[in-house]
This record gives C-alpha cells, structure tokens and sequence, in this order.
C-alpha cells in the first residue's frame, strides 16, 4: 500500500516535470495556417512576411494587403481568418489547458474578420472579446464576422 | 459672425465624418453544432445581443443597431475572410485497456487515422488531451491524465511526427465523457483526445 503510494506519487512528479516541459514548448500561442497573398507579421517593432507554418506570440499583429489573406488556429482552437486590407492584434492570450480557464482578447483594428471560438470561450463566457475601434464584442462561444472600417 | 458660425458647422460636419469613419458591421453566423451561442456587441451609446443566425448589427457613431443579414450579404461582405479559415481541427478518442498503458485494440486502428489526417494538413500541430474517470482527487488525476497524453504524444514522436508540433496536457476528471457521480470508475472516461489541426 505504501509502495503503490509511493509509486503515484512517483509518477505524479514526472508527470509535472513533463508538464513544465509542454508548456514551455507552448509558449507560442498559435500557428498560421492559411496565408494568401500580402500578408506580414509584425512583433516587437520588426516586420516580417507571414507564412503558413509560422507560431504566434501575444502582442503579435498580422497585416493583410489588398489581395491578402491569413488564417490562425490559436492553442485553445479557437479559429481567426482576415480578409484584405485588414489588421488583426492579438493583445492578451493566456490559457490554461487544464481547466479551459483563461482571457483571449484580439482587436480588429480595420477590415474583416472570421471568428470561431475556442474552448476558453465554451468554457466561461467571459474568457473571449473581441475589439473594433468602435465596439467591443463578448463571445458567448460561437462563428461570427465583423467588420471594422477606416 | 458668419465666419464663426461657418466653422462652427464645419467642425460638427469633420467631427460627423470622423465618427461616421468608426464603423463596421456584425454578423452572427449558423453554429456547426446547433448550440446556443451568443454575441454581445458594445458601443458607447449601447449593446445589442446577436442570439439567432445571422442575428446581425451595423456598428456605426449611434450606437449598434440590429438588423437581420443573410447568407449572400456576408457572403459578399466576408467571402475572403471566409475562404482563409484554417481547417477545423478534427477529434480522435483513444481508449486504454483497464489498469494499462495499452492502447485497445479498436482504439489502435484509430491511431492510423490520426496519422492521415496529420499528413494530409499542411501545417499540422496536435492537441493531445488526456482525462481520467472520476476515482481520486484533482491531485492525483490532473498529473495521471497528463501521463496518459504524455504517452500518446511518445508514440506520435516515435513515429516522426516532429516535437514541436506536439502539445500534451491533462484535463483529470474535469471533462467526463460519460457523466458519473464523484468517486465513480468508468473506462469510457479513461481517455485520451487528440485535435489534429
């Protein structure tokens, strides 16, 4: 009995280094998937072209052109996909995977904007807002679009 | 005086123009899965609830105001937005033979599945989550759920899915699949759960 003990809690320690490893390894917060024509990633000041593949950090601003595109899967699966001539900022994304709890807030700053929410947002209703210049929209775990123009 | 009044007219026709600029448009869109969902749209001078498909608002300096869309308006308003959606992530469930880290037989010709679907994609990552049934704490089955996932995410590796693009976490008990009572042992809730995205 106290081996099985001992054992679990064995386990429950490689179990948490693990853990640590993974999230280190996620410590990007999504990934490009689609991207079409003009697209750039701008973070820490610097600008960059954007291509599928690449991983997201907070902060993180994608910018399409006026035949660009670009859509990301974020880790909580939520899906975001702009259209041309649009600027998406991805302000704050924190999530914690085990219990779905957490804060994503994204600003439209022009053009369009797809949205599917993810499993923060299907867990509280609160987790998810998505800003304009003019509006701010609370995500009750849902698809929707919306527009912002200049 | 004239002149005054001129500006006067002027500055509240810019200042119209600059408000008029801050404007957009909402549209709440049919959910895949039929649930109910909700978007609450704020401005200023407002809110308005979007609750039925294609539910929609015009955001605009009077505040929001709701109309009803349709498939054709956001069609032509949203269509490149729409097309430049990633895939949506598809879900596998792996069952574990009782008391073992060993995959059931069922759940083994799953994994070739998971396996097509990751090379069909062409920037694939993958969520693996890991549960427990409801016997024992958050302490003991948050790290046992995780092992579980940790174990799936060794075989992807071993089988040249590359690391990086592998994320594991444990959900413990927090997600039942079969919904049981505190305390209750169920193999369907001894699972792992696999996104490819």
């Amino acid at each position: 009995m106290t081996c099985l003990a001992e054992i679990r809690r064995c386990l429950a320690m490689i179990a948490l280094l693990a853990m640590s490893c993974s999230i280190a390894s996620a410590a990007d917060i999504g990934q490009i998937k689609t991207a079409k024509g003009e697209v750039s990633l701008e973070r820490k000041g610097q600008s960059m072209p954007a291509r599928v593949g690449m991983r997201l950090e907070t902060a993180d601003v994608l910018k399409t052109g006026p035949d660009g595109s670009v859509g990301i899967t974020m880790a909580d699966n939520s899906l975001l996909s702009a259209g041309a001539n649009s600027i998406l900022s991805l302000d704050r994304f924190d999530y914690d995977p085990t219990t779905n709890q957490g804060r994503f807030d994204t600003q439209l700053q022009k053009g369009t904007l797809s949205v599917i929410s993810g499993r923060m947002a299907k867990q509280s209703p609160d987790a998810m807002t998505v800003r304009t210049p003019s509006a701010i929209l609370g995500v009750r775990g849902t698809e929707f679009v919306l527009s912002a123009n200049d | 005086m004239t002149s005054q009044r001129c500006l006067a007219n002027l500055a509240i026709a810019f200042a119209l123009v600059v408000a008029g600029c801050q404007s957009g448009t909402v549209v709440l869109l049919p959910e895949q899965d039929g649930k109910e969902t909700a978007v609450v749209v704020k401005q200023r001078d407002g809110e308005v609830t979007l609750r039925e498909p294609y539910a929609a608002s015009k955001l605009s300096n009077t505040g929001p105001q709701a109309y009803k869309s349709s498939a054709e308006e956001v069609q032509a308003l949203f269509g490149p937005a729409l097309a430049a959606r990633p895939e949506r992530p598809v879900e596998f469930t792996l069952y574990f033979v009782e008391g073992k880290d060993e995959l059931t037989d069922e759940s083994k010709k799953i994994v070739n599945d998971v396996y097509a679907e990751i090379a069909r994609r062409p920037a694939p990552d993958v969520l693996v989550i890991g549960h427990t049934d409801a016997v024992g704490s958050h302490q003991i089955n948050d790290p046992l759920s995780l092992q579980r996932a940790e174990l799936v995410r060794a075989g992807l590796i071993q089988n040249k899915i590359a690391p990086e693009n592998i994320v594991a976490i444990g959900r413990g008990k927090r997600e039942l699949f079969v919904p049981t009572d505190d305390g209750v042992a169920h193999p369907r809730n001894r699972r792992v759960v696999i996104f490819v995205r």
